[in-house]
């Protein structure tokens, strides 16, 4: 049996991988791969708290998630296919047009 | 299995129905209607606004908790409801002009438009943490198509990524925050998280969980020190769209604030009273010093309404009766002004002229003098001068935090208020004082200017007689 604290340290440890991917890295593909893996470990919470505390809501919960997450990575694809043909490329720092 | 759903349910729900029934047929008509005669699609949509705006009004005083308790119909959420049918209205009225002029695609405006508001309304009725963070996506994810909605231009696309980026991430940090709070509490309904808690159990994972909670929330709200995003986004969207985003997702998003952090974080108070001290504080500072040196209108706004979501943030830390209705009747005069603002924006739009510099204000009392007169007032109205509706919004707000003994939040705020009147000021020197360099040609259909004028004469007309308008939201405020 696997104590729930492993899942919930994995997840933890995936998360913060996903916000330094999104803070760190330059290419918007994985950022938003980033931003994946910040969901995702939230999924692994929500799936392991609903198996120990015996209730469903966890579950339907990953279901939204899941469901918004593809929502939002097909809205995400979409502005970087509209950003690179305004500006042929994807690479964030290069994304500087307004600043004060 | 019994699967038939209660007819309450479907009551309960009927203006969120209406609205999302009316997004897809817009879409629909779209198709139907020739290019260059998209005129009645704006007609439908608001005959669908004021439809749900109906069916809102029936269910007023009423109390109703459907599905699963997921989702609450009160006089709070009929409030802002009622509110939102006023931006997406007077938007509505205000855009039409622009979007022809742009090329922005009419059909899909309004839809999402339209979109956007059924989410805004799950917002405010959700009374679980899932309902919450659906109607904050539906919003979310739409709103990134919208800021990006000028395909071809790179300053829009750009904020539209910018938005998607930064505004996932603290959906994510958001969605986090959830997760542990479920695991703590092993509930997603917010009454019973908040039974759960009590009077503040010390729980570091549920600490944790309310922290990342109030700083998801906080992005949403564009609050300091999570507001970076906002004047990128505001300043590349197109101008109608900047108008609603800076007024009606805010809205929600502090009915949401309010009502997670009173109903299911009410004992953990002490906590969260802290941080969000800190963050109105902070977030009234950046508003007012960093919108003095802005030379374009639309980021000078941006800032501004920054700094007018940690005005409204006093009202969230004072947290009492008087606390919340400040909040709700601030949300609704910050909203108007600030729409009539933009619509004067809108209407300097023409072939030649972006006008959106400050500069492209220069003389505008000379060559149209009554479009300088409606900018002068909705400026008085957001530094908060009297005779205006700005005035008596923040001294609700101040009045809250002296009453429940925040004397020093008071002072700041009053402070910084102080300063960010001259950068409001400095728009009127600018139109007033300065030489014209262009004879503004303004694009002023009937629509848009209805819109001006309601704006105007709820600005003053509240200003002059705040009762009415104060009494309703007396009647609306949370009850526990």
């Amino acid at each position: 049996m696997i104590p729930l604290s492993s899942y919930v340290i994995l997840s933890a440890v995936l998360f913060f991988i996903g916000v330094v991917g999104v803070l760190m890295r330059r290419s918007i593909i994985v950022v938003l791969l980033s931003i994946e893996l910040m969901l995702n470990a939230v999924n692994i919470n929500f799936v392991a708290f609903s198996h120990y505390l015996e209730s469903i809501t966890g579950q339907v919960f990953v279901f939204f998630t899941l469901t918004v997450a593809a929502a939002e990575v097909a809205v995400g694809l979409a502005l970087l296919i509209a950003i690179y043909r305004n500006r042929q490329t994807v690479n964030v720092e290069e994304l500087d047009m307004m600043k004060w | 299995m019994n699967m038939t759903i209660p007819m309450d349910n479907v009551i309960a729900l009927l203006p969120e129905m209406i609205i999302a029934a009316f997004a897809c047929l817009v879409l629909m008509f779209d198709l139907m209607l020739p290019q260059g005669r998209k005129n009645p699609l704006a007609w439908f949509s608001l005959a669908g606004v004021a439809l749900a705006a109906f069916a809102t009004f029936r269910l007023t005083h009423q109390h109703i908790s459907a599905f699963a308790d997921t989702f609450q119909v009160d006089p709070f959420s009929n409030f802002f409801k009622l509110l939102f049918y006023l931006i997406v209205a007077l938007v509505i009225l205000m855009s039409r002009a622009y979007l022809q002029q742009d090329r922005i695609h009419i059909g899909e405006y309004y839809h999402f438009i339209l979109l956007v508001l059924t989410g805004m309304m799950i917002m405010v009725s959700a009374t679980d943490l899932m309902t919450v963070y659906m109607g904050l996506e539906l919003v979310s994810v739409t709103l990134y198509i919208m800021a990006a909605m000028k395909r071809y231009e790179s300053r829009s696309t750009e904020a539209g990524l910018k938005y998607f980026v930064l505004g996932s991430f603290s959906s994510a940090v958001l969605l986090y925050g959830m997760s542990l709070i479920y695991g703590v509490t092993g509930t997603t309904n917010l009454a019973a998280i908040g039974a759960f808690l009590g009077d503040g159990v010390p729980n570091s994972a549920a600490t944790v969980g309310l922290i990342m909670m109030v700083v998801g929330l906080a992005f949403k709200v564009a609050a300091a020190p999570f507001h970076m995003w906002a004047p990128d986004v505001y300043e590349g969207s197109p101008t109608p769209i900047t108008a609603f985003m800076s007024v009606a997702p805010k809205a929600a998003a502090f009915a949401v604030i309010l009502r997670v952090m009173l109903e299911a974080f009410g004992g953990m108070k002490s906590d969260w009273e802290a941080i969000f001290t800190v963050i109105a504080v902070l977030t009234m500072a950046v508003g007012a010093v960093l919108a003095l040196v802005q030379t374009s209108l639309k980021r000078m706004l941006a800032y501004s309404s920054i700094g007018h979501a940690g005005y409204a943030l006093i009202g969230v830390v004072v947290g009492d009766a008087l606390g919340t209705f400040s909040v709700m009747y601030y949300l609704v005069i910050y909203a108007v002004m600030n729409l009539g603002a933009f619509a004067i924006i809108i209407m300097l739009r023409n072939q030649g002229l972006m006008g959106e510099e400050l500069d492209d204000l220069k003389g505008l009392s000379r060559t149209h003098p009554w479009a300088a007169l409606f900018m002068l007032v909705f400026m008085f109205s957001l530094a908060g001068i009297p005779p205006t509706a700005g005035f008596i919004a923040k001294f609700y707000i101040f009045m809250a935090a002296i009453n429940a003994g925040y004397i020093l939040l008071a002072i700041a705020g009053a402070l910084l208020a102080a300063v960010s009147a001259y950068y409001y000021i400095r728009v009127i020197v600018v139109m007033y004082m300065q030489e014209p360099e262009t004879d503004h040609v303004l694009t002023a259909p009937a629509g848009l200017r209805l819109a001006l004028v309601f704006s105007l004469l709820f600005v003053i007309g509240l200003g002059v007689f705040p009762d009415p308008l104060a009494d309703f939201a007396q009647q609306a405020i949370l009850s526990f």
